[in-house]
């Protein structure tokens, strides 16, 4: 008896140890790949600047100050950094409305996906995925030539004789916006399709038998069923949304500026090299409470399939 | 056999990478975007069969960072003057010695000797030009040589007018405007050069280097800009004329330097003396419609450069110009505040 649980016991540790060495490279990927960095950005966040970009050995948390307070250049008082205070409201708030957007949009899309028929399924996936295949630059620049003032939609609608004048629609909130709702869509849609693939649709069959209006099913069955697909695919939508560069740059005009622009530069024109680790840090911040908040709620959601 | 033919070809890749100490290879110039005549390159290479390769930056602050960082792979760089004394006290030139290259010669008299290299140890001249507006003359009828275009934007062009987000010469500017001198520390000006530049920017519509495009197409109706630039959209746009603001302009050149980490010093010597000849660098003014600083190029420059309204400077705005220098680190300081201030 005591033989058979040795080897049992044996072979369990060679399991264990068998683990461990086939995740030792991704872990010392992930340790050295993204651990490393992370301590720099740490560390230089505690530096002074120098004086062309890069930093000084020299700890100071004047870059952790500055990220919310800021002295007054000319009078020395410290206050409230309202520069940086109001582009991270800005962030959060196109970020916010960027993610409800795609969801109102990718919600209805990934449901009519997941109610084609088995073979169908996977030619409407594939559509999704198509501009995946052309880089975001230039996606981002189509959206650029359809919007700007002698660009496809102006010219159109002037030659219908609709507008008088060209309507200014590159470089504003708006422009952004389109642009992130585009780029992001697939990312909400993604995982809504991977919840909605599993909804039982006899139970919406079932809400409709008991005489449900259809919006009822839609709020009492599914959306409660396929909750964790929106946490998931919001998630995935605001995280990169936050941090979003290309987009606000382009078609923002570099005129106003997301967090992103901020950071980026704080490490060119800026050389203040620890605020941006700062602004940089600060930022990962608030993704993570997003995902803490995604991880309390995904846990929270108690209905069961079945 | 096979085996032979693999060590041949990671021998041949070997040489490729680490580029020959003779003229034949390659050459990697670092230089601003839309600013570089590919004819020009087409002869160069040519005539030493090297293999030209250029990147784009948009400020000098990112070349500087970048380059700063080593290993960028780069053989040259062209830093505005302004910039030039920080690239070497930095150590990041390579002191070719341009002053004792055969074309030298060429250079003109008032820039063989500038401040900001002296006896030219590092730089060739590239191009030289000035820092003012550009206005689509068929949206404001108004007089375009100011800076009120940009600072006090005109009923016709609010929400219509674009900034080069150049740094120094965006508050270079707003200085002028207020009265001040360049790289001044006086703080009663900053104060009104902040609030200035803070009120101004509601009328702005984007911050952007892209002007030659987006003038051209009409998504900006002005601009602060650059004359070079402001010549190319005027021959698109006949209508798009370049203003000198009467309250002063900065006056700049940019500048061939080597870099000290480059792999390929030799080619870009040669690149260097090339610059220096007038045929090559008319070319080149050619194309990007600078003036370049080598005598006798103008005889290999398009018959309308000669007396363009942005290249020929008016009388009454001749004595307007200030030269581009480096401003002292706290005055620079500021100049960073003033500028995080007004990217809310």
């Amino acid at each position: 008896m005591s033989g058979a649980a040795e080897v049992m016991e044996t072979q369990a540790r060679r399991d264990v140890r068998n683990r461990w060495l086939l995740s030792l490279p991704a872990l010392l990927i992930i340790l050295l790949a993204a651990s490393g960095p992370l301590l720099i950005v740490l560390v230089y966040s505690f530096l002074t600047p120098g004086p062309y970009g890069d930093v000084q050995w020299q700890p100071t948390v004047s870059g952790w100050i500055n990220v919310f307070l800021e002295r007054d250049i000319f009078d020395e008082t410290l206050s409230l950094a309202d520069a940086h205070v109001s582009i991270f409201i800005r962030s959060v708030w196109l970020s916010l409305v960027t993610t409800v957007l795609t969801l109102l949009v990718g919600f209805p899309t990934a449901y009519f996906i997941a109610t084609r028929p088995d073979n169908s399924r996977e030619l409407w996936l594939f559509l999704i995925t198509i501009p995946f295949w052309t880089n975001l630059l230039i996606r981002t620049f189509a959206i650029l030539q359809i919007i700007r003032n002698e660009g496809l939609i102006n010219n159109l609608m002037i030659d219908l004789g609709l507008f008088a004048r060209p309507v200014q629609m590159l470089f504003t909130d708006g422009a952004i916006l389109t642009g992130m709702v585009y780029v992001y869509l697939p990312l909400m849609v993604l995982p809504l399709y991977a919840s909605m693939e599993k909804l039982d649709f006899r139970l919406v069959e079932a809400g409709y038998d008991l005489y449900a209006t259809p919006f009822r099913v839609l709020r009492r069955i599914i959306v409660p069923l396929v909750k964790p697909g929106i946490i998931a695919g919001s998630i995935l939508v605001f995280i990169p949304a936050l941090g979003a560069y290309v987009t606000p740059s382009i078609l923002g005009g570099g005129k106003n500026l997301m967090l992103g622009n901020l950071i980026e530069l704080q490490f060119g024109q800026g050389r203040n090299w620890p605020l941006g680790a700062a602004l940089s840090i600060t930022l990962m911040l608030i993704v993570m409470v997003a995902l803490l908040f995604y991880v309390r709620n995904a846990r929270g959601s108690g209905v069961r399939h079945g | 056999m096979k085996r032979i033919r693999i060590t041949l070809a990671i021998t041949a890749a070997l040489l490729a990478s680490t580029g020959l100490a003779h003229a034949e290879g390659v050459l990697n110039i670092y230089n601003w975007g839309n600013y570089t005549s590919p004819e020009m390159i087409k002869k160069f290479e040519d005539q030493y069969k090297v293999k030209v390769t250029i990147t784009d930056y948009d400020s000098n602050d990112t070349a500087l960072a970048k380059v700063r960082q080593g290993g960028s792979g780069f053989d040259m760089v062209v830093p505005s003057q302004n910039y030039v004394p920080i690239w070497i006290s930095e150590g990041l030139l390579l002191e070719t010695d341009p002053g004792k290259m055969e074309n030298f010669k060429n250079v003109a008299e008032q820039w063989k000797n500038p401040v900001f290299d002296p006896d030219r140890k590092y730089t060739v001249p590239w191009a030289m030009g000035i820092v003012g507006t550009v206005v689509n003359t068929d949206v404001y009828k108004g007089d375009i040589n100011t800076w009120g275009i940009i600072f006090d934007t005109p009923e016709e062009l609010k929400g219509k007018v674009n900034v080069v987000p150049e740094m120094t010469d965006v508050i270079d500017a707003a200085v002028l405007y207020n009265g001040g001198t360049k790289c001044t520390g006086d703080l009663t000006i900053l104060k009104k050069v902040r609030d200035t530049l803070v009120k101004a920017k509601p009328n702005w519509v984007a911050m952007e280097y892209g002007t030659i495009e987006k003038m051209g197409s009409g998504d900006f109706a002005a601009s602060s800009d650059w004359n070079g630039s402001a010549f190319r959209q005027r021959l698109a746009n006949p209508k798009i004329k370049f203003g000198y603001p009467k309250e002063g302009f900065v006056n700049w050149s940019d500048n061939l330097a080597v870099l000290k980490d480059a792999a390929n010093v030799e080619n870009a010597k040669l690149f260097q003396n090339f610059m220096m000849d007038p045929e090559n660098a008319g070319m080149n003014s050619a194309f990007h419609r600078y003036a370049n600083g080598v005598a006798g190029s103008e005889a290999f420059m398009p018959a309308d450069m000669k007396d363009a309204p942005e290249i020929k400077i008016p009388d009454e705005f001749a004595s307007k110009g200030v030269p581009s220098q480096t401003c002292p680190p706290e005055v620079q300081e500021l100049y960073t505040k003033i500028w995080t201030e007004l990217q809310k």
